[in-house]
């Protein structure tokens, strides 16, 4: 008889992304109720879990746009022994990077000042909000990333398969179809 | 009422207790109480903490790439933002209306949406409060905890949401992010393989959407004193309803109650929403604070969502869902139901409502074939409103000559509940934990309390944010590769 295989601990974080990325990891569907045979969640947007422990896999989404950002990636890499970008966002930024050529100062009066349809306006200044980056970071800028899964967001089954193969110990390899960037 | 909560006197001398991440909810956001000596909470907001730049660098860019750029500001409800900017966007290529075709086939996907963002809602991500109880082990309080003591529950919250997912493959091309609609239609029929596949399931989601719909009544009667007590308070409620007055989640009309029920604002266009609503900005959050203007700041702010709109609509047109709808009218004796925890109630009618649209939509020829795009003339400005599964979603657009984005002013859903959600919080603050010892637990209950509007904070937040100090970002390698001083 052989002792039951101790569980892969996983954590999950979305910095500046927008679910999507956690989105196609529920999108295994069915493959959930094998996953949790064989993992248990650490800090996840879907556990209450605040703080990232010591853990074997690591799934960041988006990229860096804020000092906290900055600060959660930085406690998944210390945390994590395998770090792994997930999507367009957490690979060079994506879609959020868009803002990368404009002033910020400018937008905060566009959108919060000078804007129709506004009664009382004025930028949102508080300590409880985070300091932005003038430019948003891929996350390999700012710590090690051992694997990037490509695609905006990459499939349930593409991450699926990279998964299962880590947690087996086989080094993950993804099919020509399942690599995509869309 | 707990405005007097929104910002205490003397902030300095009070003690800090930070909900941070609020977790099990999409998007960044972060709770604040400040307590004072005798433990009493004298502040309590939910802070919106992260910021985009889409209204602003979509300005700009060609039109048509706009329904496909702006799913990416939720990948919760991605069919939401690109439906209601194809909508939008059929002004300025003249297609109003879009073709019947095109109309059936939005609607699939959209209610597609609403299915499995309604299922992913309630069961990944609220159930195990209700199921284990507020102050659960924490490590037990999730989708795991749930499918290792109700396996079956699990399994159907997971297909329920798959079945949704795969309606949305099916019109969109992709489960998320896809590019179904254009600005004057669509681009691709439903195939029959596809439309067989999910036909085949359809009646089998209908009967799991009507099973939801049971557990959460009985939840409610099991605990009637939690259920229609906690965190409750007293607001307008907003969204489209259709011409005639029933649920539309698709397209219609904007209509407004007042706490007590009476409609205070009715068949408002969707083209005029500027006309009736505004917004405030304040300092401590990047989401704003949208109120009915005729009514000011003070009260003229509203519920959206389930909850509203179950209330809001004079009847659902699918027989299943409208004996429901009656059953929850009831439940409220003659009296608005403003309880948070009725969200999910009504978010589960919703939930089977769209199951119903979704299999009768699969037996109209009209979405298996006939014309996808519509033309028309040209113009420069458009609205698109959809009720999103969290509520009301606007998008605005004025288009150039050289077709670009000249102007896009957006209000999410979340937004719209900015004040409600606040207002949730505080009443907790003050019932459950004003002069305890704060645990774990406790602070969940906050927690509880905004999960019930399924607050998407990340999509709220596409406004830019202000870097009041000094940052220094170092590379993997210890270099400094950015530094940002604002004052
Ligand atoms: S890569 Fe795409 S799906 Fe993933 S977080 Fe970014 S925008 Fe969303």
């Amino acid at each position: 008889m052989n002792a039951p295989r101790p569980k892969v601990r996983i954590a999950t974080t979305s910095l500046a992304g927008c679910f999507g990325c956690h989105m196609s990891f529920l999108d295994i569907d069915e493959h959930l109720f094998e996953l949790v045979e064989l993992v248990e969640f650490d800090r996840s947007p879907l556990t209450d879990i605040k703080h990232c422990g010591p853990c074997d896999i690591g799934l960041i989404e988006g990229g860096v746009c804020n000092a906290e950002n900055v600060h959660v990636l930085r406690e998944f890499r210390r945390n994590c022994k395998t770090l792994i970008a997930v999507g367009a966002c957490a690979i060079n930024g994506g879609l959020p990077a868009q803002r990368n050529h404009l002033d910020l100062e400018a937008c905060l009066r566009e959108v919060y000042v000078s804007r129709d349809g506004l009664g009382e306006g004025g930028v949102p200044n508080d300590p409880e909000l985070p300091l932005l980056l003038d430019k948003v970071r891929p996350i390999h800028e700012l710590v090690r990333i051992d694997y990037f899964i490509p695609g905006c967001p990459p499939s349930g089954e593409a991450i699926w398969k990279f998964l299962t193969d880590l947690i087996a110990g086989r080094t993950p390899r993804l099919s020509y179809p399942m690599m995509h960037f869309d | 009422m707990t405005a007097e909560l929104e910002t205490a006197e003397g902030r300095e001398k009070l003690r800090k207790v930070a909900i941070d991440p609020v977790s099990r909810v999409e998007g960044h956001g972060r709770v604040t109480l400040l307590i004072d000596d005798d433990d009493q909470v004298r502040e309590a907001r939910l802070h919106i903490v992260e910021f985009r730049g889409f209204e602003v660098f979509i300005q700009g860019r060609p039109y048509w790439e706009v329904p496909v750029m702006v799913q990416r500001l939720c990948g919760i409800c991605p069919v939401s933002h690109h439906l209601a900017a194809s909508k939008a966007l059929d002004r300025v290529v003249g297609a109003v209306p879009p073709s019947h075709t095109a109309t059936q086939l939005r609607r699939l996907m959209h209610y597609g949406q609403i299915l499995q963002s309604h299922a992913l809602h309630f069961f990944h991500l609220s159930s195990p409060d209700m199921l284990f109880g507020f102050e659960a082990e924490v490590g037990k309080r999730n989708i795991v905890g749930v499918a290792e003591a109700y396996p079956d529950v699990a399994r159907q919250g997971v297909l329920l949401r798959k079945f949704g997912q795969e309606v949305i493959r099916a019109t969109a091309g992709k489960r998320i992010h896809g590019t179904g609609a254009v600005p004057g239609g669509m681009n691709r029929h439903l195939s029959m393989v596809d439309r067989d596949a999910l036909r085949a399931d359809a009646d089998q989601m209908v009967a799991w959407s009507q099973a939801a719909v049971e557990l959460v009544k009985r939840l409610h009667r099991a605990d009637p004193d939690l259920y229609d007590v906690f965190g409750v308070f007293r607001s307008g409620l907003a969204s489209l309803v259709r011409c005639d007055g029933a649920m539309d989640l698709y397209d219609g009309v904007l209509r407004f109650r007042d706490g007590d029920g009476r409609i205070i604002r009715d068949q408002v266009p969707d083209q005029d929403y500027h006309q009736v609503l505004q917004e405030d900005v304040k300092s401590w959050s990047y989401m704003k604070f949208p109120y009915l203007i005729e009514r000011g700041p003070e009260l003229g702010w509203y519920k959206v969502g389930p909850l509203a709109r179950v209330q809001n609509c004079d009847f659902i047109p699918s027989p299943l869902a409208e004996a429901e709808r009656r059953e929850f009218i009831d439940h409220g004796k003659g009296d608005v139901v403003h309880a948070p925890l009725a969200y999910h109630w009504a978010r589960m009618i919703e939930m089977l409502h769209a199951a119903e649209v979704i299999r009768d939509l699969l037996d109209d020829p009209a979405c298996t074939g006939g014309e996808l795009m519509a033309q028309g003339s040209r113009g420069h400005e458009g609205v698109g409103i959809i009720e999103a599964p969290r509520g009301t979603l606007i998008h605005h657009y004025q288009v150039g000559d050289d077709d670009l984005v000249t102007m896009c002013n957006l209000i999410v859903s979340t937004t719209h509940n900015n004040q409600a959600m606040n207002t949730a919080v505080r009443e907790v603050a003050k019932r459950y934990l004003s002069g305890r010892k704060l645990t774990e637990g406790l602070l969940n209950h906050i927690e509880v309390a905004i999960r019930a509007f399924d607050p998407c904070l990340s999509c709220a937040t596409h406004a830019l944010g202000q870097m009041p100090l000094v940052v220094e970002l170092t590379g993997a390698d210890g270099e400094v590769i950015d530094r940002v001083v604002r004052d």
